[in-house]
């Protein structure tokens, strides 16, 4: 049973063991957040909302907002917009691009799936291209949810993801930044979405995927017996 | 400030029916709207109170931001029809200076070095109105902010003390705050005892005061209470089944 605690809340005297999320004073850890206590090893206390925040080595998911030489800016869903540098795409080769060649790459609107390479003091965000970067324009449904709830969608050790997939018989993508960009065809996307917004809504109680299991049976089902 | 022929107090009791040391009733609701990052609803006798939370977000305009920490807004406004006499919809000098003193209230609260660069607005919006509601709307926004899920020190509680008739009362209602002889809105952290917001309209006499504040601070560890409460039961359903 996860204990939920707001800011200012005691959570252990042992200030050896405070971590993300806690604070010291006076030789106390208190909690910073509104979240779970988590107390293994470190105490952590991880919130329940709140915005993403990008840190080095996250895959998130991007829409390009802006393109200014040489960079494109990147929105991340984040506090924080992202930039993507020219040489991404020129790695490996002589050749430089230009201004006017930029949008022939990558045009405002395109989505990316990209990795944070840095984020520095300033919170200048630094992305790097994935292999399998591009999203195209007819190739499935983006849904946006709270990061903090990606987590949940993935379930321990991806018991959620995989029982999704399977049941739905869709390629599903969940970048850290709470993007979900979900592949197959028009039915099944309908499903899976459905899905991810029962988690999202859920997110908080236990028991969840074999409830969403249920669920997804019992769409099937039902599909099934509409079709005869 | 005293006018003649109104009696505040009769019986030992006040008008309401409260006695000195007694706060009106109160209701708390987190997260009543959708849209923003966090919300609270709050409502204190005749006061209802709407918090709205926004960020952090991107700091517009740029020459606004802090390079060190985000910025936080407050701005308090009441409602046209909050009071008996129309209220003239907009900021004015009065609601100007409330949304000054309430930000200034949270703001030690809040680790702002977490998002440099960033906003953190918090929009307070008084439905209705019956003295003390810088107060309300503080206790709303702090819920607010938790919800929002933006790192804090703490939880601010904030509640309002006042003479009438001679006596040391806590948190008037309109009547009282019209007719008292004196008004001391205040703001703390019940867990440290600090206290972020202290005002006062009329005079008190140093033991008055100290009386004040020591009813003050023991209704803010019951606001704190409430306001813990209403945090923890939006997640009571038996959290996490144990997949994170």
């Amino acid at each position: 049973m996860y204990k939920v605690v707001v800011p200012g809340d005691l959570v252990s005297e042992e200030v050896a063991r405070a971590g993300d999320g806690t604070y010291v004073d006076d030789g106390k850890v208190y909690a910073m957040k509104y979240g779970i206590v988590h107390d293994k090893g470190e105490i952590k206390v991880v919130a329940l909302t709140g915005k993403y925040m990008p840190t080095n080595g996250d895959i998130v998911i991007g829409k390009i907002i802006e393109i200014s030489f040489p960079f494109w800016i990147v929105d991340i869903a984040s506090p924080y917009e992202a930039r993507l540098h020219t040489s991404e795409f020129s790695r490996g080769t002589e050749r430089r691009m230009d201004f006017g060649s930029m949008s022939a790459h990558l045009d405002l609107g395109d989505l990316i799936v990209a990795k944070v390479l840095n984020v520095d003091a300033l919170m200048r965000v630094d992305l790097a291209l994935m292999d399998e970067f591009r999203i195209g324009d007819q190739e499935g449904r983006l849904v946006e949810i709270s990061h903090t709830k990606v987590p949940r969608v993935i379930g321990r050790s991806g018991s959620m993801i995989k029982m999704l997939k399977e049941k739905c018989n869709c390629f599903i993508f969940i970048a850290k930044n709470g993007r979900i960009w979900i592949k197959g065809r028009e039915e099944n996307i309908n499903l899976a979405l459905q899905a991810v917004l029962m988690i999202d809504n859920e997110a908080h109680t236990s028991g969840l995927t074999d409830r969403v299991e249920h669920f997804l049976d019992q769409s099937c089902k039902k599909k099934r017996m509409e079709s005869k | 400030m005293k006018e003649e022929g109104i009696e505040l107090i009769k019986d030992g009791k006040r008008l309401d029916g409260r006695g000195f040391e007694e706060l009106r009733p109160m209701k708390i609701e987190v997260g009543v709207l959708k849209r923003a990052d966090g919300s609270c609803y709050f409502e204190i006798g005749n006061n209802k109170a709407l918090a709205a939370v926004y960020g952090p977000r991107e700091m517009h305009p740029r020459h606004l931001q802090n390079a060190k920490t985000a910025v936080v807004t407050y701005r308090y406004n009441m409602a046209p029809f909050s009071v008996d006499d129309r209220k003239r919809p907009g900021p004015d000098r009065r609601s100007v200076e409330i949304s000054k003193v309430s930000r200034d209230a949270l703001d030690p609260v809040i680790l702002t070095e977490y998002y440099p660069k960033t906003a953190i607005d918090i929009y307070v919006e008084l439905l209705q109105s019956d003295a003390g509601t810088r107060t309300a709307g503080i206790n709303a926004a702090s819920v607010a902010l938790a919800d929002a899920g933006i790192p804090m020190r703490d939880i601010v509680s904030s509640v309002a003390v006042g003479k009438i008739d001679g006596e040391v009362v806590l948190d008037l209602n309109a009547a009282e705050d019209n007719h008292g002889e004196a008004d001391m809105p205040m703001a703390m952290v019940t867990r440290t005892g600090t206290i972020t917001m202290l005002q006062m309209d009329g005079r008190l006499t140093k033991d008055e005061f100290e009386r004040g504040l020591k009813l003050a601070t023991n209704a803010c560890r019951e606001i704190y209470e409430l306001q813990r409460t209403a945090l923890i039961e939006k997640y009571s359903e038996s959290v996490g089944g144990g997949e994170e």
